[in-house]
């Protein structure tokens, strides 16, 4: 019996998630900006996982004889100080920029939403605490909190998404917190206390689901926020460090030669720009297609 | 009535910044516990012997427990106003930062103006030209402006105007306000892209309200209409905006701050982290915490002040408080 309810019931909640994912994807797809942003955005994490396979030369090989060699049909972003194309190390870049962006909002999300989702759920005393701990940590400036933590841990690849993360789980936190207060007033949560849901029962599959929309549309900005925030850790080298092509730190190893090499600074900067720019039309779109008032 | 709960609002909001300051500090102290390195190592360099090393650690107080640690340094810090000193140069951290903070203020304070000064015009133009060419100009400034990193922006700047143009200087603080205008400006566009936005919309809610159509309607001018009805309405989140934005700031020029070597806040933190120069680390960070702090103590002052419409509900009933208090959460 309690089978038979359960295929009676799954295939409806999986028709009425995706109709709801569909009109948000139908909602998107009208708006040209966010369109452009995604499929720049998608473009990009396609060259990432394939950039090995496509890349004209080998990132790290060194050709002495084309130090500082200016942007040309063989090398079309110009070569950096020990003669390697940069080109190839921008493409390889992607790969750690933009995963180190999107790890280290993954963490912030997940224990933001999970210490957010306590404080909301049960409030009172738990509530109290859990946000005057978050007062705490959010009166250090974020970007201050992260070069400390950085300090901490020691440069690196892992090191810096973990001091990202640590940085903003405390405004995540805030952020679903501040959702639940608000979903949890809706009736149908009433409901569901009153025909006896479970705790758990009623933070996974009623509230949180509910929370989801704003979360969406900052973890979107979130990561453009953190691909530039990792790259300004590694330009002032505590992040991730030369020679690994992180785009922030070819910036921090071309600063030195902007005089004589210029094109060295400008394209790494310039794919960090096109990245952020992409996703922040991303989320602006999502923000306006999540948005339950322009409905219809 | 509702000035007594103001009054009390106000000083609740004053006197919870006394724990805030003390926690901040505990978890600043307590954090830096964990740098890697052993401090008498560090302040004696690689030549020290096993016994001077021993010594200092002993002189360092390092080996008395934690809490002995914390409580000497609390004493040290809200007692007797003292950083300590640095480890690498000896010299009092408290003296290097009332030297330093004022150069990281009034170049935050230039951003600031430069940022609020075309943002707020920017703002207005998309608002009142809302769906047409200048809106989208506008919005397309405001999205590049966020998207371009503020330390590669100040690369390009340096090439610009320094190596190309030889007009502003390309490091340090020796030609008064002059070098303050580059860093300023690179580190203008995150806060200029959000200032023009929330003008924007706040100017568009206003804009549709029936005064504006009742000051049009008995004949003023379009220009005061805008500036003198709509904006003077528009404000208030503006206003709150530009306190959460200078605190913001505080900590965001610190990158570039090293770019352009300026001697403030920034550059002295981040050299002292790759010098492992930890005591200034701990302390620039409790220092510009506390700053900060009052940099949002204003802001949540400033917004009660300025919005009629909160005072309102303080003055007729009670259970706003909480709603009041996640005010200032969201900002």
């Amino acid at each position: 019996m309690p089978e038979a309810t359960m295929t009676a019931k799954s295939p409806k909640t999986k028709a009425r998630k995706n109709s709801e994912f569909l009109r948000v994807l139908r909602q998107l797809s009208k708006n040209k900006a966010a369109m452009i942003g995604l499929v720049i955005f998608v473009l990009e994490i396609i060259i990432a996982i394939i950039a090995p396979l496509i890349v004209p030369y080998d990132y790290t090989m060194l050709d002495m004889t084309n130090c500082f060699a200016t942007p040309s049909l063989a090398h079309p972003f110009g070569c950096d100080d020990m003669g390697r194309d940069i080109f190839s190390r921008v493409l390889i870049g992607a790969r750690y920029s933009i995963s180190s962006g999107v790890l280290a909002v993954g963490i912030a999300m997940i224990f933001g939403m999970a210490i957010g989702a306590i404080a909301g759920f049960f409030g009172g005393w738990v509530d109290n605490i859990i946000m005057r701990i978050l007062d705490v940590i959010q009166a250090i400036p974020g970007m201050l909190m992260m070069i400390v933590i950085s300090a901490i841990l020691g440069p690196g690849f892992v090191n810096t998404i973990i001091a990202m993360a640590f940085g903003s789980i405390s405004g995540m936190a805030r952020m679903l917190r501040a959702q639940m207060l608000k979903v949890r007033e809706n009736e149908y949560i009433e409901a569901a206390v009153s025909i006896n849901c479970s705790k758990l029962r009623i933070v996974m599959s009623h509230l949180l689901p509910n929370c989801m929309s704003p979360m969406i549309v900052q973890g979107t900005m979130g990561v453009a926020q953190a691909i530039t925030l990792c790259a300004g850790l590694s330009f002032i080298g505590l992040g991730v460090q030369p020679p690994t092509p992180e785009w922030g730190a070819m910036l921090a190893g071309a600063r030195q030669f902007i005089r004589q090499a210029p094109h060295l600074v400008f394209f790494p900067g310039l794919a960090i720009a096109i990245t952020v720019l992409a996703l922040n039309l991303m989320g602006d779109g999502l923000r306006d297609a999540l948005d339950p008032k322009l409905k219809n | 009535m509702g000035d007594k709960r103001m009054v009390k609002y106000v000083i609740k909001r004053i006197l919870w910044m006394i724990p805030i300051v003390l926690a901040v500090t505990i978890l600043v102290f307590t954090l830096m516990i964990f740098c890697p390195g052993n401090p008498a190592e560090i302040i004696l360099g690689a030549t020290a012997t096993e016994a001077d090393i021993a010594a200092k650690t002993e002189e360092l107080g390092l080996n008395d427990p934690y809490l002995v640690r914390l409580g000497d340094y609390m004493v040290s810090v809200f007692v007797k106003h003292d950083l300590g000193d640095s480890w690498i140069s000896g010299v009092d951290i408290m003296g290097s930062i009332a030297e330093r903070l004022p150069r990281t203020m009034i170049l935050t304070l230039i951003t600031l103006f430069i940022a609020f000064g075309l943002g707020i015009p920017l703002g207005i133009i998309a608002a009142t030209n809302q769906n047409r060419w200048p809106d989208n100009l506008s919005m397309l400034i405001a999205l590049i402006g966020v998207a371009i990193p503020n330390f590669w922006l100040a690369l390009m700047l340096i090439l610009v105007f320094s190596v190309n143009l030889g007009w502003l200087p390309a490091m340090g603080i020796d030609n008064g306000i002059f070098s303050y205008i580059l860093p300023a400006l690179s580190g203008c566009m995150g806060a200029l892209a959000g200032c023009a936005r929330q003008t924007r919309s706040s100017m568009l809610e206003v804009i549709r309200a029936d005064y504006i159509t009742t000051a049009r309607s008995k004949g003023v001018p379009e220009r005061d209409v805008i500036v003198k009805h709509a904006l003077k309405n528009a404000l208030i989140p503006i206003i709150t905006l530009f306190g959460s934005t200078f605190g913001h700031l505080l900590g965001g020029m610190m990158i570039i701050e090293t770019v352009f070597s300026l001697p403030g806040m920034g550059t002295y933190i981040i050299g002292a982290v790759n010098n492992r120069d930890y005591p200034i680390v701990q302390g620039g960070t409790i220092f510009l915490a506390i700053t900060f702090s009052l940099c949002m103590l204003a802001v949540d002052l400033l917004y009660a002040a300025v919005d009629p419409r909160i005072k309102a509900q303080y003055a007729s009933n009670k259970k706003v408080k909480k709603t009041k208090k996640e005010v200032p959460a969201n900002a």
